[in-house]
């Protein structure tokens, strides 16, 4: 009878190594940066624990049940054991002893994740974390550095060791940046703002997604990361400046509309807060489709073509739409949707 | 809604092409079948209008089964799909059909429907009453949740099946983002079998309250009531806000409202918030029963009362406290405070404490007694060390600033399938062999039986251990493919073959029915595995009498019919019989459900006049069943002796 279980707890404990070793370090266990290795760390206790915990359960049941099998002489058998208040009470303290050791680490590093990574260098120190809006649209990413006045889509450059501040919001669908080297993910919802800090420890390309299910593109909405020196990243600003078109708001309003971005990646000069801030605003995007002439349609329609308008043929993209979105303007215009966003 | 006659009916794909045509053809041969031996009235009669709690049980078991069916293909068909980089079988569109379906057919129509069914069928039994505290009610919970089963199903043929996901999150899930009948099927479906759900709770729970047999306090009650009590009561309480979310949802796709939506500072996060308000609660109520059906199992096969029952008492009702307590849990990553998610963070943490109890109550149960290792007791001792690593892996996920790197990956599917797996799938197989010679009259054959199980172990381990390992790497849910160069092949297609073990595993049970139908001995008393504990074995034959007990057992202790095997009494026999009043059939529960179904499948398509017929439709039922005065009749004493005679042969 004890053959019963044997291949079970085998099969358990052979994969676990058989597993470790066919693929490489798994890229959540493998991190690039401190938020990840933070993150990485307390995964790695935790498992320690649990594998522990899991340990004492097979042994013990596989003792019990070899011992206690039905057999000719029965002579341990007590039917009349039905309790034990020493043993009851070791098992209800131990895991609440756990629990207690994993919770504090686990609240430690949730207050830690909610502010920029402590700077190594004192060089370092002195800088400020590089903001960077992370916007997503159906299916994919809009990166915009306010302060370099440039955007991207789907892909992004960080300088290692400084600390990023991502400040994500959605256009349209709830969405989670995610870039499992550098740290775990975040939500970035319409109407409202949420804050991801994350830093590259390591010069390298990493992959980030909307790790959050959106709809028919979602599997495409994935970006790179390219971490590099300081000095590097500077000169890619530079360059984008330089050379990137600039950015209409035509252009990014055919961004809106629900697709997969068939050029792969862009940049521009110029971003897109100057037309709208969709943590600010949630509507812009349906206003958007229904200037350019874009109806959702039954994904069983037969007829599933749009009709798109062409720039010269809408009035309002002829005239000036720059809004002022600084908050001192902000706070008398759009004071329901502030309060959304302020539980974060 | 803007819908063309010919996307009524959704054609092109090969797949539905081959539903299509399987469900017309299995609906013309039962159809068929029917009249050809003239068993119309006997359906009608003996099942479709039965108020017995008995042959309810075993229609929500059946259409469980179906719906076990039916999820595991759409189950199969996403493993498929994710075998390989770059697959072509499904296309992004119709994967997310298959996905969401999934989710909501094994939640909502396979897992609870079946604990359901054993709960309809046992636990009456094991507090030794003659059926439930409102019969008619109970019919009516079958009908509502059958219509909704049905509405959802016919989904993916008539119009379009939801694609937002199990989950149904906003703004994804309004007009804007997911146009088309799909998900408006999702709401009323739901809404329909959610009425039928709450119903049933507030029934038992009622029922075991007050119909317990002369004796029975609440501490002598067995495990599985006990079990069910809390979990009627967890449905009363967290239902009403589904109820409520459904419909506000449904305003916003049907009436044009501003709830959940990005216009007019619609709230898309208060969908989030109270769907799981819900949906964390609606875990423990698929789970608490599985723990009470292991209870009985374990402490049957060991032979030995279950190992500190007060404990195991205590561990329950925390955990229905604490299971309202985590919901944000679910959405740690939604940005809140940090505060909020150290609370949530501990209170998840908390509840593996009374969990933990529960497992080392299991294992010491067996302590010092002598087990024998049937089938159903495989199934339950395959629980402890599965479920363990479901849990151990929920309190990795408990603990926030790591789950940012777990949420929305295979490491949090690969969680919720051990433990919804281990954890009620194995309960459902266990309690369903386990009580089968009680329903059936015969076993179910333990060979195949065992076949069936050790395959579906190794599967299901095949096919979700894995994935733990794909979350870490990176690999989210709901990706309908990936590409070589993300790493991920190797365990996916390991994980694939796992998911088709389970089925052939599906297939041999299915084979096992049928081939002990035929060939199983039937048995011959009420105690078909002689070891009965409960009050469930105390009937004078395998298979209760309608009526469940000629005299209404009395209860001194715990495991009450094990004490009476002991002391060598046999309560139902040689005793003055009397008269014993039953409820009647009722025709109207399923008159009003089909109207309900008939409104419904209107509303899904913007037929507004649908809605409002149907809608008086129901309201004529409900005023006729008013006017219905017709309260039971009495078995006579006659037909009493003649059935116990025949039972104790």
């Amino acid at each position: 009878m004890l053959k019963k279980l044997k291949p079970l707890s085998l099969l358990l404990f052979l994969a676990l190594p058989l597993m470790l070793a066919g693929c490489s370090t798994p890229e959540v266990l493998d991190p690039k940066g401190p938020v990840a290795s933070q993150q990485s760390d307390l995964i790695i206790l935790s498992i320690i624990f649990m594998l522990t915990i899991v340990a004492v359960v097979f042994v013990l049941l596989t003792i019990i049940l070899v011992k206690y099998r039905e057999r000719k002489d029965h002579d341990k058998y007590s039917p009349e054991l039905h309790g034990s208040m020493l043993l009851e009470t070791i098992w209800t303290i131990i895991p609440i002893i756990i629990v207690v050791i994993l919770a504090i680490p686990t609240v430690r590093t949730i207050y830690n994740l909610e502010e920029a990574p402590e700077a190594k260098t004192a060089e370092a120190a002195n800088e400020d974390p590089l903001v960077i809006e992370a916007t997503s649209i159906n299916w994919k990413w809009v990166f915009t550095y306010p302060e370099e006045d440039i955007e991207t889509v789907n892909y992004l450059h960080i300088p290692i060791h400084r600390p990023v501040e991502f400040k994500l919001t959605s256009a349209d669908n709830m969405a989670a940046l995610w870039i499992p080297s550098l740290g775990g993910q975040k939500y970035a919802m319409s109407g409202m703002q949420t804050t991801l800090f994350l830093q590259a420890d390591e010069a390298g390309e990493y992959n980030g997604r909307n790790a959050n299910f959106t709809g028919e593109g979602f599997n495409e909405q994935r970006f790179v990361v390219y971490a590099e020196e300081e000095e590097d990243y500077g000169q890619w600003v530079e360059e984008v400046q330089d050379s990137a078109p600039e950015l209409t708001q035509y252009e990014y309003d055919e961004l809106l509309i629900p697709g997969v971005y068939e050029e792969g990646t862009a940049e521009f000069n110029g971003t897109h807060l100057q037309w709208i801030d969709h943590s600010k605003d949630a509507e812009y995007t349906l206003e958007a489709w229904e200037r350019l002439g874009y109806e959702p349609k039954n994904p069983h329609a037969k007829d599933k073509s749009q009709n798109i308008l062409p720039e010269d043929e809408i009035p309002y993209y002829q005239q000036d739409n720059t809004v002022d979105y600084s908050d001192e303007n902000m706070d008398h215009e759009n004071m329901g949707n502030e309060e959304h966003a302020s539980h974060e | 809604m803007d819908l063309k006659w010919n996307e009524f009916i959704i054609t092109g794909d090969p797949l539905i092409l081959g539903a299509q045509i399987s469900i017309l053809l299995g609906s013309i041969a039962v159809v068929a079948a029917l009249t050809y031996f003239k068993k119309w009235t006997w359906l009608w009669k003996e099942w479709l209008t039965s108020v017995d709690h008995k042959k309810l049980g075993i229609m929500y078991i059946l259409s469980a089964l179906l719906m076990l069916f039916r999820g595991g293909i759409d189950g199969l068909m996403i493993r498929t799909q994710l075998a390989k980089p770059g697959m072509e079988f499904l296309d992004p569109q119709h994967y997310n059909e298959v996905f969401s379906t999934h989710g909501v057919i094994m939640i909502l129509f396979m897992a609870m429907p079946f604990l359901i069914g054993l709960i309809n069928y046992i636990v009456p039994l094991q507090i030794g009453a003659r059926d439930v505290a409102f019969p008619y009610l109970n019919n009516l919970s079958f009908w509502t949740f059958f219509v909704g089963m049905a509405l959802f199903n016919i989904s993916f043929i008539i119009g379009g099946s939801p694609d937002a996901g199990w989950t149904a999150y906003t703004p994804l899930a309004t007009n804007e983002f997911s146009p088309g009948p799909g998900q408006n099927y999702y709401l009323l479906a739901i809404q329909i079998a959610g009425i039928g759900t709450l119903m049933t709770g507030i029934n038992f729970f009622v029922t075991i309250l007050k119909m317990r047999t002369k004796g029975m306090t609440l501490m002598k009650m067995s495990m599985f009531t006990w079990t069910t009590l809390i979990t009627m009561l967890i449905i009363i309480f967290a239902f009403p806000v589904l109820t409520v979310a459904l419909a506000l949802q449904t305003f916003d796709r049907l009436f044009g409202s501003v709830i959940f939506t990005l216009q007019g500072d619609g709230n898309p996060m208060l969908w989030v918030n109270l769907f799981w308000v819900w949906g964390h609660p609606e875990v423990y109520i698929v789970i608490l029963p599985a723990f009470g059906i292991f209870s009985e199992i374990i402490s049957t096969f060991a032979r030995k009362q279950l190992f500190a029952y007060k404990a195991m008492v205590v561990s329950i009702v925390t955990i229905s406290v604490l299971s309202f307590l985590v919901w944000v849990h679910h959405f740690f990553t939604m940005g809140n405070s940090a505060e909020a998610n150290s609370f949530f963070s501990i209170t998840t943490m908390a509840i593996s404490i009374p969990t933990g109890v529960k497992i080392f109550n299991w294992l010491f149960t067996m302590y010092r007694g002598r087990i024998s290792f049937t089938t159903p007791m495989l199934w339950a001792l395959a629980f402890i060390p599965n479920f363990v690593i479901g849990g151990v892996t929920g309190v990795m996920l408990a603990m926030a600033a790591a789950d940012y790197q777990y949420h929305n990956t295979y490491f949090l599917v690969s969680h919720f399938h051990y433990v919804l797996i281990s954890g009620t799938v194995f309960a459902c197989f266990a309690g369903l062999i386990y009580w089968y010679p009680k329903m059936f009259g015969h076993k179910l054959n333990e060979k195949i039986g065992k076949w069936a199980f050790w395959i579906f172990i190794i599967g299901f381990n095949v096919c979700f251990f894995p994935q733990y390992f794909l979350g870490l790497d990176g690999m989210p849910r709901r990706i309908s493919t990936y590409t070589e160069a993300d790493g991920w092949t190797g365990l996916n297609f390991i994980s694939t073959i796992g998911a088709f073990m389970m089925g052939l595993a599906f297939l041999i049970f299915v084979v096992n029915i049928v081939y002990s139908w035929r060939f199983s001995p039937r048995e011959k008393t009420g105690d078909a595995w002689g070891l009965g504990r409960n009050l469930e074995w105390a009937t004078s034959s395998s298979i209760p009498p309608h009526y469940n007990f000629a005299v209404l057992p009395e209860v001194t202790g715990l495991d009450p019919y094990w004490d009476m095997k002991e002391k060598g009494l046999d309560q139902q026999k040689n005793v003055d019989y009397k008269p014993i009043h039953m409820p009647n059939n009722a025709a109207t529960p399923i008159i009003m459900s089909v109207i309900m179904g008939a409104a419904a499948f209107g509303l899904v398509f913007h037929w507004y006049w649908i809605g409002i017929v149907g809608g008086i439709g129901i309201f004529i039922t409900m005023i006729a069943r008013s006017f219905d005065y017709n309260d039971g009749y009495y078995v006579s004493v006659e037909e009493i002796k003649e059935t116990e005679a025949k039972a104790n042969k």
